[in-house]
């Protein structure tokens, strides 16, 4: 059978590094085919030449048996592509059917386009009403509205970039429904991720790129998972382990943490209750949106709260100020590395002075000790492994994983007594993950009380002692680790959001 | 095809050449525009920027550099404070009359006693009424969220309503035969700000200009409030994770380049122009605007800027006469320099390349 797509000997080059180097690959007709590597491995640029974005240096495309040369995304949809971006780019302020009109060449009536969008949902089991602000939806819905998007210009293969990050175990297991059901009228479905074990329950093939280069291809049911990420990372790997370590007193106690949503598409927190004892790792769990932001701002001190809210070895620390905060211990650090952790422009020495002033004594009366605060970044720079030129270079020189290796160094380097991260190694390849995980450990295992929010389950379950899920703002009674599984995670974060399985 | 590619760092050599360019530019821009007025776009040139310094009557006209140079510098350099963080204080202008304004009343209110006490009181007033005027659109934008560009803009006008009022009715000089204008303050010694070394027209505004940018410069290179604003100007929301409060820093920023526009306004009103008059202002809040993003916003550059800028206005001056340019064809020349700066800042962050084109 002729292949739907078949790539030979695609490479491409930027100044100073080979993105992708004579990558060859076939996807077949229906076929759901894996696309896994680290993060710099190649996956985007290899995709983003299929979807027309990207001009290869040399190498061939075939499209069943003709050459396809999209010279643009607009011939890569006509040519039946379809992608499905991690990024959503959508407009919170308009409706589902609005969003959708602007992504088409020619869109059709209002009303024609509505009743389209009801059709493909049924049939697809992604139910999505067209008249719905996209503000008031949540991430798996907003995906919902990607993929119909997609699915609206009837693509022959359909590209799906990390789809799986935003979603609760149940609306994974819907998306796969869909997926399986695309992929059984034929329409192929090339699927970047790392998440091992969900390439195994949904992939038929799988292709591995290290540095450029197409390094193995398994059969995912077959391979253990193991397996595919030492291919991915081409050594072994070192998981995580926590120390034997005891829990000392509560450190951090938070009662009926409430406050009012910071904008409009925010999320408001309703009676948010725990405690973290010293040497304890508490995780939270739960989908994008559902308070993560608020929770940090309220513990940082970026918000303030009521007093008696949250209190720090018995002392009330409602209304106490982030720098203060800082200067007691309470340190954090937020999801958004670029614009909230660290100001982008500016050199990795004054980041390290953003929040290292008051607690490594880099400010005296105000006057700031610059030479100490560059030898505090070094010394971040050097103990987490961050591959940068030196310090002078500014935040956003860095990739994306090395940044949050910058980030979660300067508040682990900092000795806190409760630090508060959240998504810590969002977007941050397996192997600096690992390295963020352990750090957090040893963290706790020297008696600082530690707070994990984060969306990836499997992080949750290696790293914190006890899970709690925050869902629209509420938090649930957190619950030892060892106790749960997937499933009970899962109805935790609140299901599936009451949305059905397709009708196949 | 030319097109633009993002720099991984923002290049410091072109925040350093793109206001070099500019001026090129200008002049060159400049030349075309007096070319089409029918002048000799050579001589226009060199009357502007050579005469005032190197020309036949240059002593009188060097002192004049520093005269319209300080009260440039020193509003620029508040500014600049506010700019850095993103807080877009556009009317220093009506802080610089304000200022003007109490500054006057505070020495005409002694008249005519003689006192050692009365200028500094009248440094304290002018300070003071500027910071106060500039405190109006930040208490709103802290309280209500309003935009501090209108609000501190529109306060300009109402400021000139202020001053010709002042003029025809509280501070009209009793002896003045009913002219509008206020007593001259040059001829009551207590509230005059003379010339320090004469001829050279340093007065006490120089002094004040070349403080505020000691002041500056070590506040943003060495102070944590320093800090705070250029972190507040790169990313807001890491600021505010870092700890700054911006409200606090909202107030800083306008309350500092008010009360520097306000400085400016009394050491001008007691010194340079001698009296309140309606016509008093004459636009040194807006140009400082220029000349607070030609110097990049750094206080070093900025005296270079100020400086610069005084040279237009004097040469500009003498074209009118000798050349008989209009003056609004040197107010052009001098927005074309803020034109061309602001056009010429995307090299900081971008590069030009030329060749097809390439989307990554």
């Amino acid at each position: 059978m002729t292949p739907l797509l078949a790539l030979r000997g695609l490479t491409k080059a930027y100044p100073g590094v080979i993105a992708n180097d004579a990558v060859t690959l076939e996807i077949a007709p229906g076929e759901i085919h894996a696309l896994l590597g680290e993060n710099g491995a190649g996956k985007s640029t290899l995709v983003k030449m299929i979807y027309g974005l990207v001009k290869p240096d040399s190498g061939t495309m075939q499209m069943r048996g003709a050459d396809y040369v999209p010279t643009d995304p607009r011939a890569a949809r006509s040519a039946g592509v379809g992608m499905v971006f991690q990024h959503f780019s959508l407009f919170d302020a308009l409706s589902v059917a609005e969003n959708i009109a602007l992504g088409m060449e020619t869109p059709p009536a209002m009303r024609a386009l509505a009743t389209q969008i009801r059709k493909v949902s049924e049939t697809y089991g992604l139910p999505l009403s067209p008249d719905r602000t996209v503000g008031d939806l949540s991430a798996g819905e907003r995906q919902r509205v990607e993929i119909i998007r997609c699915l609206l210009q009837d693509p022959k293969l359909l590209i799906m970039d990390e789809p799986t990050s935003v979603l609760t175990p149940q609306e994974v297991d819907i998306l796969f429904e869909t997926l399986r059901k695309l992929s059984a009228e034929g329409t192929a479905i090339l699927y970047i991720s790392h998440k091992l074990e969900e390439i195994r329950a949904l992939c038929d093939a799988a292709t591995i790129l290290r540095g450029g280069k197409v390094v193995g291809t398994c059969i995912p049911r077959d391979t253990s998972a193991r397996d595919m990420a030492e291919l991915m990372v081409g050594s072994t790997l070192a998981t995580p382990k926590a120390a034997a370590h005891n829990t000392g007193n509560v450190v951090l106690d938070v009662t009926g943490l409430s406050a009012p949503a910071p904008s409009a598409f925010g999320m408001a927190l309703k009676d948010v209750t725990f405690q973290v004892r010293a040497g304890d790792v508490l995780g939270i769990g739960g989908v994008a949106g559902n308070g993560q932001d608020e929770l940090l701002a309220a513990l940082s001190g970026e918000t303030p709260c009521a007093p008696g809210m949250v209190s720090f070895l018995g002392g009330d620390l409602s209304t106490i100020a982030p720098e203060a905060r800082r200067g007691l211990g309470v340190l954090s650090a937020p999801e958004e590395r670029l614009g909230h952790a660290a100001a982008p422009n500016m050199s990795l020495t004054e980041n390290a002075m953003l929040t290292g002033a008051a607690r490594e004594g880099l400010s005296v009366r105000g006057l700031l000790n610059w030479p100490k605060t560059r030898a505090f970044a070094e010394r971040i720079i050097a103990e987490f492994d961050v591959r940068t030129p030196g310090p002078d270079n500014a935040a956003r020189s860095l990739s994306g994983g090395n940044l949050q290796k910058f980030v979660i160094g300067r508040e682990v380097l900092q000795r806190p007594e409760v630090l508060v991260v959240n998504q810590p190694t969002w977007g941050v390849d397996a192997a600096a993950a690992a390295a963020i995980r352990q750090s957090l450990l040893d963290l706790a295992a020297g008696g600082a009380a530690v707070v994990v929010i984060s969306q990836d389950l499997d992080e949750l379950m290696e790293i914190s002692d006890r899970f709690a899920a925050l869902n629209e703002g509420r938090l649930s009674a957190p619950r030892p680790t060892s106790e749960l599984d997937v499933e009970q995670i899962g109805l935790m974060l609140g299901g599936a959001h009451g949305i059905e399985v397709a009708h196949v | 095809m030319i097109r633009l590619e993002a720099r991984p760092q923002p290049s410091a050599v072109m925040a350093y050449a793109t206001p070099v360019l500019a001026v090129l530019l200008t002049m060159i821009f400049g030349g075309v525009l007096f070319a089409v007025l029918g002048k000799d776009p050579l001589q226009a040139i060199t009357t502007i920027f050579w005469e005032p310094v190197f020309g036949e009557f240059a002593f009188f006209y060097r002192p004049q550099l520093l005269i319209k140079g300080a009260p440039l510098v020193l509003i620029a350099i508040g500014l600049a404070l506010g700019f850095k963080a993103g807080i877009w204080n556009i009317g220093a202008e009506g802080q610089y009359i304000v200022g003007a304004i109490c500054g006057a009343a505070a020495g005409l209110a002694f008249y005519p006693t003689e006192s050692a006490f009365i200028f500094p009181l009248m440094v304290l007033a002018g300070a003071f009424g500027g910071w106060a005027w500039a405190m109006i659109p930040g208490v709103l934008k802290v309280k209500f969220g309003t935009n501090e560009i209108l609000v501190s803009l529109m306060l300009v006008y109402v400021a000139e309503q202020l001053l010709a009022s002042m003029s025809l009715g509280l501070l009209k000089n009793p002896e003045g035969f009913g002219f509008p204008g206020s007593r001259n303050l040059q001829q009551y010694a207590s509230a005059h700000n003379a010339e320090l070394i004469a001829g050279t027209g340093m007065h006490w505004g120089v002094v004040a200009a070349l403080v505020a940018v000691i002041f500056a410069y070590a506040l943003l290179a060495r102070h944590r409030l320093g800090f705070a604003i250029r972190v507040t100007g790169e990313a807001p929301r890491a600021a505010k994770f870092g700890g700054v409060n911006p409200g606090r820093l909202i107030l800083f920023c306008l309350g500092t380049s008010g009360l520097l526009a306000g400085l400016a306004g009394m050491f001008e009103v007691s010194g340079p122009a001698g009296q309140i008059s309606i016509d008093f202002n004459v636009g040194y809040g807006f140009t400082a605007i220029i000349v607070a993003f030609l110097g990049r916003l750094n206080p070093l550059g900025i005296v270079a800027a100020g400086l610069l800028m005084a040279l237009t206005y004097i040469g500009g001056d003498i074209a009118q006469s000798q050349l008989g340019l209009p003056a609004a064809a040197i107010q052009v020349f001098q927005g074309m320099l803020l034109f061309f700066l602001l056009a010429l800042d995307v090299l900081t962050n971008y590069r030009v390349r030329f060749g097809s084109q390439e989307v990554a």
